[in-house]
């Protein structure tokens, strides 16, 4: 059986295509890009863009341990709702990812439950408490695509240059949360006007600067490749652009909210925008824009955090950090980036699929012949107004519910099935 | 511009001044003298019948004396039946969260919830799901409305009083506030009233304790005392909390009383006519020396005891607009 995706513009960065072509799918593999296909199965994408499946390299899918928030079966049919086909899990599950067994489990639930391709990453040290380094040939072999203890930084200078000279050495790379906890404590929001006005301690951005600095210094050290995960601050974006310069093995990310929202956003204690690193103010948002358009940031990804309604109904200091991402980040992609004429949607899609996947050295993000047929079919110039019964995430933890986006996925083929098809 | 003060109330709430306009502020400390005056009665019957049959629940999840007794007595000054409840009274203890304690104190016909919390945000997370007037009596470091207003009202009213003006407003005087402005939702909630009734704050204390960009609320910001006082004409000293010493904000005590206290040497630097306020309970001889406190500078009193009649007046305001309107 074959499947042809007719009359949409292909966009395959890797490959450098962009343009008017058909895409033949064939056993669950890319067959062919070209013109005047034939194929048993023909799905119209007149006005769409052909890409490859959304790949985002930060997930919480929270099993096990916090099932009530996300599973791996609704995490990746959210994932399937936002075109994402690829997603990398963090480790801080209850038990945290942190031995070959738990890694076993995540990828054995993955192949019962998932319709997308889920690849976890592990603790970076033992129980992510920051003292002793895990594993990781271990982990590598049974399967996780990169060591982290998202969540939290690793605090002691020592213990994160062994742990990053040893993912170094097993050819992992190290995926960074980089924040001070010191200077982070007790803060629920960006230290700033805002957190002035609403009498809330505040998370300076400093906070995450000075780690991004001193875990990309020790990276060099070491010789591993460092991720920096979730910039949030102009100043991060510049310590990263002055570290690739040099020549340090450094990746960044951002997540949508970060360039889309600013921490006044918070101005009504809406605890569906507070998310650790917390949302800044304008000139970071620009920052962030410019980074992720001068390849400074070299993906976007969600830092998709499900928490329960229960949980976040609470007074704001009280409520946990995170919010949801899968199910927007196209839309939001499109509207604050493609739209206002920020980046070009081929760049759009490089840095969704291809980004990611180059990250964690996954086979994904191309539409090469050959490779798994992860593809997303979308309509960059469709509005829809993102609704908290639509999710099929198990949480609604979402700032931009009720708010309406210009960009929706029409289909999400993964391994060559259709797995979501918009109404 | 001078904007006539509305009529009528028309908010379910009082959450914060910030929400406020300056017309509402003053309806509130337009309202207040008559309940002065029901307080300070020679009859004795120091009460009138304007919540009668209500219910008013004052809920204190952290620990307070005056702001409770001043609701307190508001609420009954005003025949209100009053109910009191703690965190350690309530089920919060056994893991309640605070909307499902709302709603049960609501499912018993409460009219006005008079809440203390210690997370700022706490009274507005309530007030935008309940159907009851909820009255902030101070949410964490954010706001404490009903104290910004009786400081509002106790200048005013000793600004009326020591001159031959008996409609004298706060615009164009000098206010200073003295102290542990990060940490204080009495400062937050005086800034936003003050600035809004014309007056020209300045906020002083250890560089640790001023909030980030605090001049963008409207305010002069300065850790010289000297330079805070020179041409205040009320004088702000704000509690000091021993325990934020021990956070390594300031390095002692000594030192915090030799740069910021408000004693007879450093009112030196005041004009002559400076007042002195607190928001008790004083830290003696820390903040504000006993001399002063206790001296005929201090306001310190009269703000305890027009607290009282803000707090009726508010009240009085959220529970009886809207029959007024009809």
């Amino acid at each position: 059986m074959s499947l042809l995706i007719k009359n949409g513009q292909i966009i395959d960065p890797a490959n450098k295509i962009s343009g008017l072509f058909d895409l033949l799918i064939e056993d669950g593999k890319i067959k062919e890009i070209g013109k005047e296909l034939q194929g048993d199965d023909i799905l119209d994408a007149t006005g769409c863009i052909v890409s490859p499946g959304l790949v985002d390299i930060h997930c919480h899918f929270r099993e096990p341990g916090f099932e009530s928030k996300e599973t791996i079966a609704t995490g990746s049919q959210a994932a399937a709702r936002g075109g994402v086909t690829t997603v990398v899990t963090m480790a801080n599950t209850n038990p945290p990812i942190d031995n070959a067994g738990l890694v076993e489990l995540v990828i054995r639930r993955a192949r019962e439950e998932a319709c997308i391709q889920v690849c976890p990453a592990a603790c970076a040290t033992k129980d992510m408490h920051g003292s002793e380094i895990t594993e990781m040939a271990d982990l590598k072999a049974a399967g996780a695509v990169a060591v982290t203890d998202d969540g939290k930084d690793i605090s002691s200078s020592l213990v994160m240059r062994h742990a990053l000279d040893y993912a170094g050495m097993v050819g992992l790379p190290f995926l960074s949360h980089s924040e001070d906890e010191t200077l982070a404590a007790g803060g629920a929001m960006n230290e700033g006007y805002c957190a002035t006005l609403m009498g809330l301690p505040g998370i300076p951005k400093v906070a995450e600067d000075i780690r991004t600095d001193r875990n990309i210094r020790l990276a060099e050290l070491t010789g591993a490749h460092i991720h920096i995960q979730h910039v949030s601050t102009a100043a991060s974006v510049e310590i990263i652009r002055l570290a690739k310069k040099r020549g340090a093995r450094v990746t960044a990310e951002s997540a949508p909210h970060y360039f889309s929202l600013t921490d006044e956003a918070t101005l009504n204690f809406n605890t569906n925008a507070k998310m650790n690193p917390p949302l800044r103010e304008q000139e970071d948002v620009e920052a962030i824009i410019e980074g992720l358009k001068d390849g400074t940031l070299d993906c976007i990804a969600t830092d998709h955090a499900p928490h329960t309604q229960t949980e976040k109904r609470v007074e704001f200091q009280m409520a946990p950090f995170g919010i949801t991402g899968l199910e927007t980040s196209l839309a939001l992609t499109m509207t604050y980036l493609v739209h206002p004429g920020h980046v070009s949607l081929e760049k759009a899609v490089e840095l969704l699929c291809l980004g990611g996947a180059q990250v964690c050295n996954l086979d994904a993000g191309t539409l090469t012949p050959g490779a798994c047929a992860d593809v997303a079919v979308f309509d960059p110039q469709e509005e829809w107004t993102v609704l908290s019964e639509d999710f099929a995430s198990r949480s609604t933890n979402s700032p931009f519910i009720d708010q309406t986006l210009k960009g929706r996925v029409r289909h999400t083929i993964c391994k060559g099935k259709i797995i979501y098809s918009a109404p | 511009m001078e904007q006539a003060a509305p009529t009528f109330w028309t908010k379910k709430d009082l959450i914060g001044i910030r929400e406020l306009s300056r017309g509402e502020i003053e309806l509130i400390l337009d309202t207040a003298p008559q309940f002065l005056a029901v307080s300070k009665r020679i009859s004795r019957i120091k009460r009138v019948p304007l919540l009668q049959g209500r219910l008013v629940v004052n809920w204190f999840h952290e620990p307070s004396t005056r702001t409770r007794t001043s609701f307190e007595l508001a609420a009954k000054r005003l025949s209100a039946d009053t109910l009191s409840m703690t965190a350690s009274s309530s089920s919060h203890v056994k893991g309640e969260t605070l909307h499902d304690t709302l709603a049960n104190i609501e499912a018993m016909h409460a009219d006005i919830i008079v809440l203390r919390h210690s997370c700022a945000g706490a009274p507005h997370m309530l007030a935008a799901d309940h159907s009851s007037h909820i009255i902030n009596a101070g949410d964490g470091r954010h706001e404490h409305p009903t104290q910004a207003l009786l400081d509002a009202f106790t200048m005013r009213l000793a600004l009326r009083e020591n001159s031959a003006n008996k409609d004298a407003t706060l615009d164009g005087v000098n206010v200073a506030l003295i102290g542990d402005v990060e940490h204080s939702r009495v400062a937050r909630s005086n800034i936003f009233a003050l600035t809004k009734l014309g007056a020209k704050v300045t906020v002083c204390g250890p560089v640790a304790l001023l909030p980030a960009q605090v001049e963008k609320l409207g305010v002069r910001a300065t850790t010289s005392l000297k330079e805070a006082l020179c041409d205040a004409d009320f004088i702000y000293a704000l509690r000091i909390q021993r325990e934020r010493q021990g956070k390594g904000l300031f390095p002692s005590l000594r030192e915090y009383v030799k740069l910021f206290r408000i004693d007879r040497d450093s009112l030196r630097f005041a004009p002559d006519h400076a007042l002195v306020l607190h928001p008790g309970p004083i830290n003696r001889d820390l903040e504000l020396s006993t001399e002063i406190a206790d001296g005929s500078r201090s306001l310190v009193l009269q703000q305890v005891t027009n607290g009282v009649a803000i707090r009726m007046a508010v009240m009085h305001l959220l529970a009886n607009s809207q029959s007024r309107q009809l």
